[in-house]
């Protein structure tokens, strides 16, 4: 973590466990995570490990058992559902692996659509995010009409657009071949690096992770 | 944010218009059957009212004869008025001239209370020409429209607002027209009466006063017709409730993934539940408006028919046309709104109550549910009880209602179970892999279907039910026509002095001359009419008793007992033996109850001559006539040459069956047009949710076809499918049709009409039905299995590069 930047994240001894059949497993057992602005972090673990279900509490998805999480200084541990909304809308950018675009929108307005929602749609930037994601020709075709790659870029790009101070990636290249997910990845740390955002960003490629300022490997329901 | 993620939730609606038209279109249509019929119920109500309103007989007290006699006479009402009464003369009577007939209504304009006379009186010089012959008469535009060129009666003036059916005209005009000479039917008590005046025992002792009339004769006597109207738009607008909850439940299905990413994106699930419940209302509103405006076409299509039923069945004028009235357009747009909010309200606590991360895929629609299939078996049993106990215990038309609508509840609850065991059973004895995936997949389609096949379920007992009804009042009915009207020509002289000519003339020409008089009064707190019958071999050789004793008619004979009709029977809950008090306060015991189809009204025979004992001035000018069918051509003639007699005035066998047969066909013109519609909105159902799952099939559709079944034989089978379960749902409907018939006849008809009809089944019937639910529901899964036909195997080859 680098001195003098503010903090965007940071979890302490959080805890997660599900109930499965009769029994309950534990997912998280204390993790302890910090993110600065403009930092990119990538988190590792096994299938099971507890990655996609930390990232999902670092967006107010879900709720932890015990812990502390704060986003951006706003503490998620007692705030109701209409805070957590808020959270997500105006400070946290999610990128999904299923894309998880509008199929009944357009591209245009897939990418427009959460920098609306939170009230900070700028059209010449959407305008510059979709030169630079290569989807100025496809502004007019519904999700359906796109390849993964580029439903993926268009994922990339409606979180991007609203400038989200915190971005949260779960495996955004897990669908796409090798060749397209590099490409997809660069252009996203490119983007995330000029608009001084934060990435926390989920992978099981030891690959991947390498490109990112920081890895964390979660084992066991702990960081390692 | 609100308008943002408003957008995104209609954007669904512009990329799938036929499921934005399929809701639209269902719960237009479900509306549009209730609102019509509503409009249909108001309109009559509102001609029930006018008519009691007239001369405000619904506010004021009157004088009408007592003692069994059957009018006032003239002099009786100036003796009133001289000693200090306040009173109005009333003559009322039916007139009927060349197959016309309209209710007359005298009144004497100078002492008729203010304010009640039609505003069209008011003009200079009107009263004149009303009093002085010809007089003048009021009427409802369309009833002066009907009477246009029919002779004999005074200059007609349409005057809005006034009852259909009915003349307003002087009191002398109208004993004229009526051969009514010096008659009054009643005497009005005005409301301002001086202090002192004789007490009404003392000089006309011969009145009994009276209440005001409520709108209660028609009204009462209506009521259960318009029950029926109402249950049948009630059924066919729950049919329409299932494509409307089939529809909005698809959208919901579909748009889980957009509300999950909606929800992550940072819409709080309370302003995406508020916008989905607005849009739900906002689209059930302009389905609404679209359902009212149709169902007022379907009033104004079908009020012309109900209008004469009612006409013919209770003898209560309706307009022909229709008034926009906000009562039932509001309350029409309210049902769609109210059905829409039920419809989705299930589908909006799903939403309510679903987690953020719960799995986004379609699942509901697609998926069969046994825990979903247990609990509607359960609510089934629960309902089959509730049944039993309403056919137990429960009583009159609501009682009947009840366990008619538990029982349609029931079993199209209980109807995903049994097709869901048939088709487990067809699984099992499957033999091949095709078989086999066929009647699997078939299963897997069930929940999907389910809804669609409830609405069919309803739609085919609905037609098996009131069709086995209809066919088997239709069949008894003839046959008691055919041996109530053995007399081959029925006879009305203009006067008695005619009367007893005719009499004196025809006895040596016919086999007999039976006499039809009768007195109308109350019996057993009803309006009823007392016949007196010959003591002649016609009666007891054709008129079919339902209990009796057996020397019925030699103790009508003596004037030693009276025979009811089943109506006041039941109404009254009588046993043989029972005094029957009639009108004047004599009384006969009870010694048989006889059928008397179609007739609202209490009816009691007694012998001819104990009638004209208890009643000397009874009307005496109808007679029938036995006589060989083939001279009745000959003696109408010489009745024309000898008497000058009206052909109004002679009616043969012939004719009166005639018309009753026609009364009864159009009683249940709009019976049956219902179940048109209501099968209509049942194959819609269908076809609507056999196209909507089309576009959920491919998934399960496309390995099959990767696997060597082509697409046109992928069409067949979902084709032979939709038929195979359409067959399936017919074959239970046949059962349910049949005990809504039996509740119909044995329950709801002895509760609305006062008669029990023995039940007879028509398998050709079920036959043709069932060859029409089997066009309907290959017609509704055409188009999907075409559309499959023809799709391109790059959409077949979608499935397999979106698993990736």
């Amino acid at each position: 973590m680098e001195q003098g930047r503010a903090m965007l994240l940071k979890v302490e001894q959080v805890e997660k466990s599900y109930q499965s059949g009769a029994a309950r497993v534990a997912v998280l057992r204390g993790i302890d995570l910090a993110l600065a602005a403009g930092e990119t972090v990538a988190l590792t673990g096994e299938s099971g490990s507890g990655k996609s279900t930390c990232l999902h509490l670092c967006a107010g998805l879900d709720r932890a058992d015990a812990g502390r999480i704060a986003v951006a200084g706003q503490d998620l541990s007692g705030a109701s559902d209409a805070t957590l909304a808020r959270l997500r809308r105006d400070t946290v950018g999610l990128v999904f692996q299923q894309f998880n675009l509008i199929p009944s929108l357009t591209v245009a307005a897939n990418l427009a659509f959460q920098a609306r929602l939170s009230g900070r749609h700028d059209a010449d930037w959407a305008a510059r995010l979709a030169d630079r994601l290569g989807l100025s020709a496809l502004l007019d075709r519904y999700p359906e009409q796109l390849s993964g790659g580029q439903q993926q870029r268009v994922a990339i790009g409606r979180t991007l657009a609203a400038r989200p101070a915190l971005i949260l990636a779960d495996e955004p290249t897990g669908n796409l071949d090798e060749a397209t997910g590099d490409s997809v990845l660069d252009l996203m740390l490119e983007l995330v690096a000029e608009t001084g955002a934060g990435l926390l960003m989920v992978t099981h490629s030891t690959r991947l992770a390498a490109r990112l300022n920081r890895q964390v490997h979660l084992r066991g329901g702990r960081l390692a | 944010m609100w308008r943002v993620a408003l957008s995104a939730l209609l954007s669904h609606w512009r990329r799938h218009p036929l499921q934005l038209a399929t809701l639209l279109l269902g719960l237009a249509l479900a509306t549009a059957l209730w609102s019509g019929v509503q409009a249909i119920n108001a309109e009559a109500r509102a001609s029930y009212a006018r008519a009691a309103q007239v001369l405000d007989q619904d506010r004021l007290d009157s004088l009408v004869p007592a003692r069994g006699l059957t009018h006032i006479g003239q002099d009786v009402f100036v003796t009133l008025r001289r000693a200090g009464w306040q009173v109005t003369p009333v003559l009322e009577g039916q007139w009927s001239r060349a197959g016309n007939s309209v209710l007359v209504y005298g009144l004497d304009p100078f002492t008729a209370p203010a304010g009640s006379l039609p505003d069209a009186m008011q003009g200079e010089g009107r009263i004149a020409d009303f009093i002085a012959p010809p007089g003048l008469a009021y009427a409802a535009p369309q009833t002066v429209e009907a009477l246009q060129g029919v002779a004999g009666l005074p200059p007609l003036v349409a005057t809005r607002g006034m009852a259909p059916g009915m003349l307003f005209t002087d009191i002398g005009i109208a004993q004229t027209l009526l051969r009514a000479e010096g008659r009054i039917s009643r005497l009005l008590i005005l409301p301002d009466q001086p202090l002192t005046r004789p007490a009404l025992t003392d000089i006309a002792p011969a009145l009994e006063r009276r209440a005001p009339l409520q709108q209660a004769d028609t009204a009462q006597l209506t009521g259960s017709f318009h029950l029926n109207l109402t249950a049948f738009g009630f059924l066919s607008f729950a049919v329409g409730l299932f494509i409307v909850h089939s529809a909005i439940g698809l959208a919901f299905e579909q748009r889980r993934a957009m509300f999950r990413t909606l929800r992550a994106l940072g819409v709080p699930l309370r302003v995406l539940v508020g916008l989905l419940a607005a849009e739900v209302m906002l689209l059930a509103l302009a389905a609404g408006l679209v359902g009212v405006a149709l169902g007022y076409a379907i009033a104004a299509a079908l009020l012309p028919d109900v209008a004469a039923t009612l006409r013919g069945l209770y003898g209560a004028s309706v307009s022909g046309s229709l008034a926009l009235r906000p009562a039932w357009w509001l309350g029409g747009l309210a049902m769609a709104l109210a059905g829409a909010g039920v419809a989705g309200g299930q589908s909006l606590w799903r939403l309510w109550s679903l987690p953020l991360l719960a799995p986004a895929q379609p699942t509901a629609w697609a998926r069969a549910s046994a825990r979903a299939l247990r609990w509607q078996g359960a609510a089934a049993g629960a309902l089959a009880v509730i049944a039993v106990l309403a056919g137990v215990y429960g009583s009159g038309i609501v009682g009947g209602f009840l366990l008619l609508g538990a029982l349609l509840i029931s079993a199209a609850l209980a109807l995903p179970g049994l097709l869901a065991l048939m088709l487990g059973g067809a699984a099992r004895l499957a033999r091949g892999p095709l078989a086999q995936w066929f009647w699997a997949d078939t299963r897997q389609q069930l929940p999907g279907l389910s809804l669609a096949l409830m609405a069919l379920l309803l739609a085919l007992s609905a037609n098996i039910g009131v069709g086995t009804m209809v066919s088997s009042f239709r069949l008894t009915f003839t046959a008691w026509l055919d041996q109530r009207l053995p007399s081959e020509l029925y006879v009305t002289a203009r006067d008695m002095a005619e009367a007893q000519r005719l009499h004196a003339w025809l006895e040596p020409r016919s086999d007999a001359l039976l006499p039809i008089w009768k007195v109308e009064g109350t019996v057993l707190g009803g309006p009823a009419e007392v016949y007196g019958v010959a003591d002649h071999r016609t009666y007891p050789d054709n008129w079919p008793l339902i209990v009796g004793r057996d020397d019925v008619w030699q103790t009508l004979a003596r004037g030693q007992g009276a025979i009811v009709n089943e109506q006041l029977w039941r109404r009254a809950g009588l046993s043989l033996g029972d005094a029957i008090p009639l009108p004047g306060g004599a009384a006969r015991p009870l010694v048989g109850v006889y059928a008397d189809y179609g007739n609202p009204k209490g009816q009691v025979i007694i012998g001819v001559d104990d009638l004209t004992g208890l009643y000397p001035d009874v009307d005496r000018r109808r007679y029938a006539i036995r006589t060989d069918p083939a001279q009745v051509p000959g003696l109408k003639t010489a009745l024309v040459d000898e008497f000058g007699l009206p052909a109004d005035n002679m009616i043969d066998q012939g004719r009166v069956k005639e018309i009753s047969l026609m009364v009864f066909e159009r009683t249940f013109l709009v019976t049956g047009a219902l179940n048109v519609l209501t099968m209509g909105v049942a194959g819609f159902a269908m076809f609507t949710s056999l196209l909507t799952l089309s576009t959920m099939r491919l998934p399960q559709l496309a390995p099959v076809w990767a696997l060597g079944l082509t697409r046109a034989r992928l069409a067949r089978l979902e084709l032979g499918r939709a038929l195979l379960l359409a067959a399936l749902t017919m074959i239970v409907a046949v059962p349910v049709g049949l005990l809504l018939a039996w509740v119909l006849l044995a329950v709801v008809n002895v509760a609305a009409f006062g008669w029990k009809l023995p039940m007879h089944v028509f398998p050709t019937d079920w036959l043709w039905l069932g060859v029409l639910a089997l066009a309907a529901a290959g017609l509704a899964a055409a188009w999907p299995a075409w559309r499959l036909a023809r799709l391109s195997p790059t959409a077949l080859l979608k499935v397999f590069a979106d698993e990736r």
